[in-house]
């Protein structure tokens, strides 16, 4: 059994148990702590698929982004009590022993027909021999936004209608003005001017390495929570007029690229091959911007209204 | 195995040996702070030893800068986040642990 072996089986182990916990826990707090932990072990697993693309993505939007909005609802909800929560009747031995067991079998089987017979090969082989003719040199952007550019197309239209969802239910709540930590200020005041850079970088490197729109625009919406969290503007309110445009400029963009590419016998999303890299770049810098904007606007979690 | 090789093992291992007394802290202490405590040290030195033995091994001198980076980024994140925890803490009057 080799060592990588190992770490694989223990990964799924404390996978499964993660999401075990979180889902069983009766303390709410408690559930989402461990759905972030959730997503950090989950990114480690992707790591070990070898698709460092995919584990940013889910250490910034599934774990941080995702868990700082779980967070932020259960700080509003209603009748939750700064005590401990009241310890229900733990469950007997016998239920412990025999979910372990359970888990424990479902593990060697996962971890059995993983590595018992060879994996199949997949379609890299395939992506490999048409990697020139993409605009990227990363096969996952190749992937992601030229092979199999519907199914980007349709995520960042998912997440445009999720942020509309939102700002339908009302406007942005109002966010009481507190005394932020100097600490938090002083971290801010480094962290938040690094960002775009970071953003540029991430976005710049997808087209060769890991990197690419959904990390890059998770960055940039992580330094909006940031501001949020600070509270040092009573009411952090985005522009209405601006905010609107940036968050469909992405969808529009790639909507708009796929369209214009049609004619001369191209399909739709079919780039020609001499200028695949050139619209990449634009669709990807585009959908950054709208993917930054919808995730700090569902952390906000209202409208954006211009100030009276 | 080279001189280099094996200082940046040695270094490597200090920095898992600091993650493992954090953890085990992290689960044994008996209040928040004396826990925020045994988490902090796990991630700076932990951390820091890690990025060091990394280092070592780096290809190239950008690559160290990275490395670097990544480690003061989490030392002013993680020692933020500890502060505020430690402040909500105090605030919602939770006093810290004494030796009965």
């Amino acid at each position: 059994m080799t060592p990588g072996l190992v770490l694989d089986g223990l990964l799924v182990l404390v996978l499964l148990w993660l999401a075990w916990a979180a889902l069983g826990s009766r303390d709410l707090f408690r559930g989402i702590v461990l759905f972030i932990a959730f997503g950090l072990v989950l990114a480690m697993a992707w790591v070990r698929l070898e698709a460092p693309d995919v584990a940013l993505a889910e250490a910034a939007i599934g774990a941080g982004l995702t868990g700082a909005l779980l967070l932020a609802t259960w700080g509003r909800l209603p009748g939750k009590s700064d005590g401990p929560a009241a310890t229900a009747g733990e469950p007997g031995l016998w239920l412990h022993a025999g979910l372990a067991l359970l888990l424990a079998a479902v593990a060697t089987g996962l971890a059995l027909t993983l590595f018992a017979e060879p994996v199949a090969p997949g379609l890299a082989a395939a992506v490999e021999a048409e990697l020139g003719r993409s605009g990227a040199d990363n096969p996952v952007t190749a992937v992601l936004l030229n092979f199999r550019g519907y199914d980007t197309l349709l995520e960042i239209a998912v997440l445009t209608s999720a942020l509309v969802g939102v700002w339908a239910l009302g406007p942005a709540p109002r966010i009481k003005e507190t005394t932020p930590s100097e600490v938090l200020l002083g971290m801010n005041s480094i962290l938040i001017p690094l960002t775009p850079i970071i953003c540029a970088y991430l976005l710049w490197a997808g087209k060769s390495q890991p990197g690419g729109a959904f990390q890059a625009g998770a960055v940039l919406a992580a330094a909006v929570v940031l501001y949020v969290l600070s509270g040092r503007r009573p009411h952090l309110q985005m522009p209405d007029a601006p905010t609107r445009w940036g968050a469909i400029v992405g969808l529009a963009v790639f909507v708009g690229v796929a369209v214009a590419v049609m004619g001369s016998g191209r399909a739709f999303l079919q780039y020609p091959v001499e200028f695949a890299g050139a619209l990449i770049l634009l669709v990807e810098t585009a959908a950054t911007l709208s993917i930054a904007i919808i995730l700090a606007g569902m952390f906000i979690g209202g409208r954006p209204e211009d100030e009276p | 195995m080279s001189p280099i090789d094996l200082l940046s093992m040695v270094l490597i291992l200090g920095g898992a040996a600091f993650f493992l007394a954090g953890t085990v802290g992290v689960l044994r202490f008996p209040d928040v702070f004396s826990r925020l405590h045994a988490l902090t040290k796990g991630d700076n030195v932990g951390l820091g030893l890690t990025v060091l033995g990394l280092a070592l091994r780096a290809e190239s001198w950008p690559a160290v800068g990275k490395l670097l980076l990544i480690w003061v980024l989490v030392l002013l994140a993680g020692a933020t986040a500890s502060h505020l925890i430690a402040r909500s803490t105090l605030r919602r009057g939770v006093k810290p642990w004494t030796a009965p």
